[in-house]
């Protein structure tokens, strides 16, 4: 037979296009990127979208109702007429602007935090995959550390360290690293065992090129999957914190605190919790379904696993 | 199989060692002079010299340790600066609120989700799978205290159907408790669902398309029993190791569903404790909680043994 | 009238697949008590048809024309109940993998129970006395103790008896046997086949068998189909197809069977020794518990001789240590002891970096086509990263590598497409090219035709042979096929449990083997004594 006919062959295997085609061609991917395109937008452009400065307050405009109008004292002493859009809260501040700030704590925190526990992740996954001596000790440890719940590991370190932004992403991002140690282990311990990994070995190929060269490549696209749900995960642990008052200090704009502001008055302002948690959801919401998205076209054993 | 189990129960004594270690370290490693931070802004240079002594941190770090282990070991989780109780005692108070609605939480979750998940899968790519999945979506990405108030808000505020807040204990009567669990209950069990109904519909999905499931259609079987008694008895131990799993999600999630409803559990204490900055009690609460998640997680595996004969043999 | 009769059977496939149709107007019968074996390569639909018949497709493959008439009734349009009714009772399957079709937590005897509880009234100790009864009439031992194991404690022939007691339980007119034996060992194959044919023949049975191995054709066929591309391209009894077949595709495939004849080089001649290994041993430990340890010796005190220009073959069934040898010649695992002298210098114990100049002159290439690749890489990529390795410069290596895609029957222009854009052969190709571009001394083809089409099969043999002689290779072949060993091999080793239990020239071996092992393999062999046609 000759090439002719083995091309029919050929045909049988399912065609693999090209794996960013796919991702740029699924719903999930474009629905949940539009959604964070826009939360970036916003984040970035929070001064120009009709705010104010989201830690002014003024007594005469407490517990406003949304779309009221009022005043507002600014850093000089200037009173300004300022419509409270989404209202006010009991200081007297404007929770518009509050919320539209606070997009810029929650993406910070998401990002950051994902790509903190990635790379720590990524560095103790590979020497624990490839370096036997180290395997044991360093994997005991990751499953003690999966052994304290995330939430009170986060709660604990922050109560110590005292709120602030580096502090809040480190204590949310320790809990994270067994994970992605563990994924980037098993990814390697499977992935050395590969034929294409041992013909590289018998071709002569260092350890180091085969780590870097034929592992993590093909480590890249769970990881990435995994990264995007770290990030929701880590908006919601930082909102929690907020919340129950042991996160950032209260005068900082992000939702978590402007909802744990409004829980006095739930009853007669619930709106103060509503519309803060309406961003945190839809913000949570976009990540987890792009995360989806690229688990389905980028990672499709893994979308059968789960 | 006995060998099995005595390798499991071996390998929990590590674990606990070193969530021992960490929960000690966590609140050591800090910045600074931790009595200091113990002692808040307002605190004089006599109190906290006191909280030093109190907490041996004037020792060296691996004799503070050894004491500390000592403590633990029998278990004297210490005082609480706050309560001026022993700890163990705090907990023990505080113990019936979280289990209720643990237990309550965990009962419903798993009543609902293993069903909906291994229907998904069942029907795999319809209407009701991509529901389900959808639905996951949404719980897990919704915040627990959010969901806590928009079902305040509707059934109690609104409605009047239940109580907004607050316990009532198992002993004062059935129906107060669970009335006052229904919310928080759903409230909590919304992610886990979400949680075990897709790794549900995950494990069905890939037994649905194994070998002996062909086998068993070949049979004749109607598609309950191929479903029912061999895609789903044999998905059961990725469902039991999530629950276990999720047991973790759980206890973040009492933490804060118990502030939203006022219950007066561990979870609740958890907050007041580091509100208040009570050393020991924050300590002694993340102990409890590590150990009850690695035993849980150790009877999981521990039930392999009946579920998978593999394993047995 | 016939068991079953299958009328211009015509099977959709979902739209963007190579062809339209899985089975395109396919039609042939199955009497009482006859063997119909339907051949054919993968891709061809046979499996297909077979499920279509049981009413299994998924309905993205739905049947669009034809009829299905089991004892006259047409099952192709029968309602799922009535389907689920005639299943284990009028018609049953038996399916490739014996290891993976058993419901692995539920006891063998509980799943033949089912069948029984499915569709009879009997009472539980009717139930119990008819299970064991069908056990023991599938040969196997004790069965009190085997309806109570599970499938994992039972070997994969154990595994096939108990799938063929669970579809004949209810004596069903057709029983469907879907590649039954293509998963076992030689030895175990010859078994299960001489079971089906006795409880076929004591039962009246019509059997459908389908395989894509003419060696099992010529032992159990009454007549034969052939299926190419989901069509029926020949039909007729088995002697008339296998040694006169009229159709040309029938002709290449018959023709592409290696024979049991030993091709008759001689292998004789003083070419220079590149390869031995003295008294290989490698033992893996198994750390247990509480001070208890087990040994297992994969291989043991195996001493081989591999010369330039030649090729030994090193044939065995699964577990019996044959691939354990190759990966430590090629230091992939680290022998426990014993010499591999490599033009006379021992390499079993040398450090990673003493080894690394060394690596170059044994190469290998794997079973699996699909795995042996990596997906991100270019074919480019994956034939200079050798070279690379060794200082070649860039524009020679693929220079190099231009030549060698040539030499593989490829076309060099297509270097920069990835792998999944090849077929399995010539994937194969690629890897042969990759090797090679190391100008290796040594050659390991660790069953590197098994998971081919028997046509692609024959074209990457012919390959391997025509590069052998061209560049003057030393080759190490592992197989576990027979067929294959006597068409390549100048000498073969017979490797059971880890020791080599004959050695010798190939012609030799085939001939007079003197092991008993041997002679049992070989009287093993599907179709040995059946003299093909077109060959």
């Amino acid at each position: 037979m000759n090439l002719q006919t083995l091309s029919v062959e050929s045909a049988n295997v399912a065609l693999q296009a090209n794996a960013w085609a796919r991702v740029r061609r699924n719903w999930s991917v474009r629905i949940g990127g539009a959604a964070l395109a826009l939360l970036v937008i916003i984040a970035v452009a929070a001064p120009w979208l009709g705010t104010v400065d989201p830690t002014l307050f003024d007594a005469a405009s407490r517990d406003l109702v949304p779309g009221q109008a009022g005043e507002i004292t600014t850093l000089d002493g200037e009173i300004i007429k300022h419509k409270f859009l989404f209202g006010s809260d009991s200081f007297g501040r404007d929770i518009y602007s509050r919320v539209m700030y606070g997009t810029r704590v929650s993406l910070a925190v998401g990002l950051l935090a994902a790509m903190l526990s990635l790379a720590f992740g990524i560095v103790s996954g590979l020497s624990a995959g490839y370096l036997r001596w180290i395997d044991g000790v360093l994997m005991r440890i990751m499953d003690g550390l999966m052994a304290i719940p995330a939430i009170l590991i986060a709660i604990a370190l922050v109560a110590m360290w005292r709120g602030s932004l580096t502090t809040v992403i480190i204590a949310i991002a320790i809990p994270e690293i067994p994970r992605v140690t563990r994924l980037v282990r098993s990814l390697v311990l499977s992935i050395r065992e590969e034929p294409y990994v041992e013909a590289a070995v018998a071709l002569g190929t260092p350890t180091w090129k085969i780590m870097f060269g034929h592992i993590l490549p093909n480590t890249v696209a769970p990881l990435v999957v995994q990264g995007t749900y770290i990030c929701a995960a880590a908006i919601l642990v930082e909102a929690i914190l907020s919340f129950l008052g042991v996160g950032l200090p209260p005068d900082i704009p992000t939702w978590g605190n402007i909802m744990a502001e409004g829980r006095p008055q739930f009853n007669q302002y619930p709106h103060n919790i509503f519309i803060p948690g309406v961003f945190l959801a839809i913000t949570v919401l976009a990540v987890n379904i792009l995360g989806d998205g690229l688990r389905d076209t980028l990672d499709p054993k893994m979308a059968k696993r789960v | 199989m006995l060998n099995f189990i005595a390798r499991r129960v071996l390998a929990t004594v590590p674990v606990l060692a070193i969530v021992a270690v960490l929960v000690f370290l966590l609140l050591r490693l800090t910045p600074g002079d931790p009595a200091a931070i113990l002692a808040g802004d307002a605190a004089s240079a006599d109190q906290i010299a006191r909280i030093r002594i109190e907490l041996g941190l004037d020792q060296p770090i691996l004799v503070q340790f050894g004491i500390w282990l000592g403590h633990m070991l029998t278990g004297n989780l210490g005082e609480s600066f706050y309560y001026k109780v022993q700890v163990t005692e705090l907990i023990a108070q505080r113990l019936e609120p979280t289990l209720s609605l643990a237990a309550l939480t965990i009962v419903f979750a798993v009543l609902v989700s293993v069903p909906l998940g291994a229907i998904a899968a069942w029907r795999f790519g319809g209407w009701f799978d991509r529901a389900l999945m959808g639905f996951s979506v949404l719980g897990f990405s919704i915040p627990v205290f959010v969901l806590a108030y928009i079902l305040i808000w509707i059934v109690s505020l609104k409605l009047g159907w239940l109580p907004v807040q607050g316990y009532k204990r198992f002993a004062d009567g059935a129906g107060p408790w669970l009335q006052h669990l229904i919310l928080p209950s759903i409230t909590l069990s919304v992610i886990f669902i979400a949680l075990i109904a897709r790794v549900t519909r995950a494990s069905v999905l890939e037994a649905l398309g194994e070998d002996y499931i062909r086998t068993a259609r070949a049979k004749g079987l109607p598609e309950l029993r191929v479903l029912v008694r061999h895609a789903v008895a044999n998905a059961a131990v990725p469902i039991v190791t999530v629950i276990g799993i999720g047991i973790a999600l759980l206890i973040g999630g009492v933490v804060v569903t118990e502030s939203v409803y006022a219950i007066p559990g561990l979870g609740r204490l958890t907050v007041d404790a580091v509100l208040s900055r009570d050393f020991p009690t924050i300590q002694g609460v993340i102990l409890f909680f590590s150990v009850v998640y690695v035993l849980v997680n150790l009877l999981v595996d521990l039930s392999y043994v009946f579920l998978d004969p593999r394993i047995r043999y | 009238m016939s068991v079953l009769e299958v009328r211009g059977l015509t099977i959709a496939l979902p739209p963007g697949g190579d062809r339209r149709e899985a089975a395109a107007n396919v039609s042939f019968t199955v009497d009482r008590g006859e063997i119909v074996c339907l051949v054919g390569e993968s891709g061809s639909g046979k499996s297909v048809i077979a499920q279509a018949i049981m009413g299994l497709l998924p309905a993205t493959l739905p049947v669009t024309a034809g009829e299905i008439l089991l004892e006259g009734e047409d099952v192709a349009r029968a309602g799922a109940p009535r389907l689920r009714q005639l299943r284990a009772s009028r018609m049953s399957m038996i399916f490739q993998e014996p290891m993976t079709a058993l419901n692995p937590v539920m006891t063998c005897g509980d799943q033949i129970d089912e069948v029984l509880r499915e569709h009879t009234q009997l009472t539980a100790a009717e139930r119990r006395g008819k299970i064991l009864d069908i056990v023991r009439e599938v040969a196997l031992p004790e069965p009190e103790r085997i309806v109570a194991s599970y499938p994992h404690q039972l070997s994969g022939g154990q595994r096939q008896r108990i799938m063929i007691a669970m579809a004949l339980v209810l004596e069903p007119a057709l029983l469907i046997a879907d590649e039954p034996t293509t998963a076992l060992d030689v030895t175990t194959q010859a078994q299960i086949l001489k079971l089906i044919q006795d409880l076929q023949k004591r039962h009246g049975t019509g059997v459908l068998f389908i395989t894509h191995d003419f060696g099992v054709v010529a032992d159990v066929a009454h007549r034969v189909a052939v299926l190419r591309l989901g069509k029926l391209v020949e039909l007729g009894g088995k002697d008339e197809v296998l040694k006169r077949p009229r159709h040309d595709y029938t002709r290449m495939l018959i023709g592409a069977v290696p024979t049991l004849q030993p091709h008759g080089r001689s292998a004789e001649g003083a070419t220079e020794p590149v390869l031995r290994t003295v008294d290989l041993c490698k033992t893996y430990h198994d750390r247990g518990w509480f001070g208890r340890r087990r040994e297992v010796n994969a291989v043991q005190d195996v001493s081989i001789e591999i010369r330039r220009g030649q090729t030994l073959g090193i044939v065995g069934e699964s577990g019996s240590g044959k691939s354990t040898v190759a990966r430590c010649i090629i230091r992939l695992i680290d022998p426990t002891s014993g010499e591999v002298r490599l033009h006379g210098v021992d390499i079993a114990r040398m450090s990673a970096a003493e080894l690394r100049p060394l690596r170059r002159r044994v190469q290998i290439v794997f079973q699996d086509p699909y795995r042996s690749l990596n997906p991100r890489r270019t074919v480019l990529e994956a034939v200079i990263e050798g070279p690379l390795n060794y200082g070649v410069p860039r524009h020679q290596a693929i220079e190099r590598a231009r030549e060698l895609m040539e030499l593989v029957r490829m076309d060099p222009g297509s270097m920069s497409r990835y792998p999944h854009q090849f077929s399995g052969g010539q994937r194969q190709r690629i890897c042969i090219a990759r090797a090679l571009a190391q100008e290796p001394e040594l050659l390991i083809a660790d069953e590197a035709v098994s998971a081919l089409d028997v046509s692609v099969q024959a074209q990457v043999l012919e390959l391997l042979e025509d590069i052998r002689t061209r560049l003057n290779l030393a080759m190490l072949f592992i197989t576990h096929d027979l067929r294959v060993a006597a068409q390549i091999c100048d000498h073969v080793a017979v490797m059971s449990q880890g020791r080599i239990v004959e050695y010798g020239p190939a012609a030799e071996v085939f001939a007079t083997p003197r092991h008993e092992y041997t002679r049992a393999l070989f009287e093993a062999a599907p179709g040995r004594d059946f003299a093909f046609g077109a060959a």
